[in-house]
């Protein structure tokens, strides 16, 4: 690409992301849908059923109607970090597509450090939803925001180390050469402690039950977006699954074998994987109360970081070993 | 002379000074709110996450039932007793009208006798399955837990229906009896709706104790003392759940109650779990009493011959029945006319509500919410 004039190559740039975006969008879109169904399928009820098949299009119709609502900013509010909080938030969960791969060769760049570069955008939401909580002028929201903060930080250091072992062992940090690693076997089998501490963790990074504490339906309205409607509102909800997708991309990519499998297109065998574990994280999410935000930290402090550090000393040593 | 200076200056600070200054934090948690139950407002202060001050705010929902009551003939009175807990309307009806009966010592056919205690049980079947419901939900199991109550509930709301025509403000109870005799299909419909709900029952019961997030949510959480119950007249399961055996059908038995074969459950410790159990245990007790009841129903009026103008002699009464929030009293002073010249309502809830204040200092937020849903109070009758 380094050959390319440079108009040429920021018009690459500008259509490999639109492409993104626009399949980011319909995911997003049928993942609110999917969602809506599972838990009414879990909880006895039937969900939408009026517009389209079994209400397909019931989210095109939503979005519709939170793009014509009018936009209200409460008079407390810090005008500029509310206005600008949505975007940091979906742009953070946006911008590790970069490095995701879809297939063998569907990806729009991979990086060397694609994992690392994921990770480190991934986290700059919390910083959103901190600004979010701070400029709503709020005090549930600056509730939420607090909770929200203390909560991702807490857990991105076991979500990190359980990935530690990963990278020991294909010693890259390439998403490509990583799925390469596992042609014969899954990661899952060699970690499984390893897959089980980050997919727990990642269900807290996503901020999904039971560790939604940064919502808390019952105990603070909504958190940290109680004073947001409209479009503001929506990239919330869009920077909400965007991030379960992200994540459940990593889980893929780095235990699951990527969009390797036997048959179907590496496309397929990729959405197929990612999905079920969006899956999973639903059906967790409709199942289970929520947890105290300090019986939180201790899981994340007293349990999870010290079994992670346990598994790398554990493969650090089988590697030695087998060297 | 260094350790000195050093001594002296911890003298002086008693608290350990903060970096910075720091501010308590008021919040009020509703009147709008998704977990204050009804129209509540709690004052809380807030230290950080940990509630430093609880001060419940109540009368969004006030109607002046019992000045209203003054205005109204005694059978125009029960419609409103169903508006003071909602989810126990058949209950209200139940204590008010035995009142009325006692004052004019109405004895009432044994057919009714039998309709009241069975409706009764089941209501306070739906009223338990509600509590349980939304208690689980205000603990953040979002919607699952409390939908499926709901699908229970939704069983006994159409037998309800089907014998008063409604499904939440019933009116069904009248003095002297029951309004209208129950459906040709009563029986099967209930027997139906046990066969259907044990093995249900049963299933929740192996399931609560599995979740390990459920139990560390609840357990030791807001634990209410014996004496701290008493001293606050906490009444009904959040009294048992404290381990004080008080249950106003057994302790002074009212209509055909003594007839059954029912256990009070009682549970010690009172904390949430065990407001939440003693709720799932008083379900197979309100099972046992329908099972005992309904095949038994004699043959006979549904209601008393009863004048047309109801005039209590002159007099006043306090009678208590046990509602599925505790000791619902009603007292009624009659001077001789259609109309009450006072009335006053003891309503459980009012009660049980004003321990909050007590148990929530020094928890953290999420634990109001589980100590508020754990006491089940319904603001239509603390309001009234």
């Amino acid at each position: 690409m380094m050959d390319l004039p440079f108009i040429l190559n920021f018009l690459l740039m500008c259509a490999k992301a639109a492409g993104l975006l626009g399949f980011v969008s319909i995911s997003v879109m049928f993942l609110i849908w999917w969602e809506r169904k599972i838990s009414a399928h879990i909880q006895s009820r039937l969900g939408p059923m009026i517009v389209g098949w079994h209400g397909a299009l019931q989210t095109i119709a939503d979005t519709l109607k939170l793009l014509l609502k009018e936009n209200i900013v409460c008079r407390e509010a810090d005008k500029l970090t509310f206005w600008l909080a949505p975007l940091v938030v979906f742009v953070a969960s946006f911008l590790p597509f970069v490095a995701i791969p879809f297939s063998k060769n569907l990806i729009a760049q991979d990086l060397p450090l694609g994992l690392l570069y994921i990770l480190a955008v991934s986290s700059v939401g919390v910083i959103g939803i901190f600004m979010a909580g701070w400029g709503s002028g709020n005090k549930y929201s600056l509730l939420g925001g607090m909770r929200t903060a203390a909560q991702i930080i807490s857990y991105e250091i076991p979500l990190v180390l359980s990935i530690l072992p990963i990278v020991m062992m294909t010693g890259s940090l390439s998403m490509n050469t990583i799925i390469g690693a596992q042609k014969n076997v899954w990661f899952i089998c060699y970690q499984p402690i390893a897959f089980l501490i980050y997919f727990i963790s990642a269900i807290a990074e996503v901020n999904r039950a039971p560790f939604d504490i940064a919502e808390a339906e019952s105990e603070l309205v909504a958190g940290f977006h109680t004073e947001y409607s409209g479009m503001k509102f929506s990239m919330f909800f869009l920077a909400e699954y965007t991030n379960m997708f992200v994540v459940s991309v990593i889980a893929t990519t780095l235990f699951l074998g990527g969009w390797q499998g036997p048959l179907l297109p590496g496309i397929a065998w990729f959405l197929l994987k990612v999905y079920f574990l969006i899956f999973v994280m639903m059906w967790i999410r409709w199942t289970f109360p929520r947890l105290r935000v300090d019986q939180l930290m201790d899981f994340a402090w007293k349990f999870l970081m010290p079994l992670a550090f346990l598994n790398i000393l554990v493969t650090a040593l089988v590697m030695a070993l087998i060297k | 002379m260094d350790l000195q200076i050093h001594t002296e200056n911890l003298g002086t600070q008693n608290k350990p000074q903060a970096a910075f200054e720091t501010e308590d934090f008021e919040v009020s948690f509703g009147p709008q709110h998704p977990s204050t139950h009804g129209v509540l407002r709690l004052q809380l202060t807030l230290d950080g996450e940990v509630v430093i001050g609880c001060v419940p705010h109540i009368g969004y929902l006030h109607r002046d039932f019992e000045k209203i009551c003054e205005n109204r003939t005694y059978t125009q009175i029960i419609p409103y007793t169903d508006r003071l807990d909602y989810l126990g309307a058949m209950n209200n009806n139940f204590g008010y009208c035995m009142a009325i009966e006692k004052l004019m010592g109405l004895a009432i056919p044994e057919r009714a006798d039998y309709i009241r205690v069975i409706i009764a049980e089941l209501n306070r079947i739906a009223s338990h399955l509600l509590a349980v419901g939304t208690f689980v939900q205000d603990l953040g199991a979002f919607g699952t837990p409390l939908l499926y109550c709901f699908r229970e509930r939704e069983k006994i709301l159409d037998i309800f229906e089907s014998t008063c025509g409604s499904r939440l403000t019933y009116n069904y109870y009248r003095i002297g009896g029951v309004s209208a005799d129950i459906p040709a299909d009563f029986q099967k419909k209930v027997k139906e709706f046990i066969d259907y709900f044990k093995p249900k029952l049963k299933e929740y019961e192996d399931l609560m104790p599995l979740n390990a997030i459920l139990l560390v949510r609840t357990k030791g959480i807001g634990i209410l003392s014996k004496e701290k119950a008493l001293a606050y007249a906490v009444t009904g399961p959040n009294l048992r759940a404290s381990g004080v055996k008080f249950d106003l059908r057994k302790e002074e038995p009212y209509s055909i109650y003594p007839r059954f074969e029912f256990d009070i459950p009682v549970i010690t410790t009172g904390d949430t779990w065990d407001r939440l159990r003693i709720r799932m245990d008083e379900l197979y007790q309100s099972l046992r009493i329908i099972e005992q009841a309904i095949d038994n129903i004699p043959q006979g009026e549904h209601i008393a011959k009863v004048p047309k103008i109801l005039k209590p002699p002159a007099g006043e009464i306090y009678f208590r029945s046990e509602s599925p929030r505790g000791e619902l009293g009603f007292y009624v002073i009659s001077d001789g006319s259609t109309k009450p010249y006072r009335l006053k309502c003891r309503a459980p809830s009012f009660c049980n509500l004003a321990v909050i204040s007590d148990l929530v200092k020094g928890v953290k937020v999420a634990d109001v919410i589980a100590i508020l849903g754990s006491l089940d109070v319904v603001l239509g009758e603390i309001d009234r």
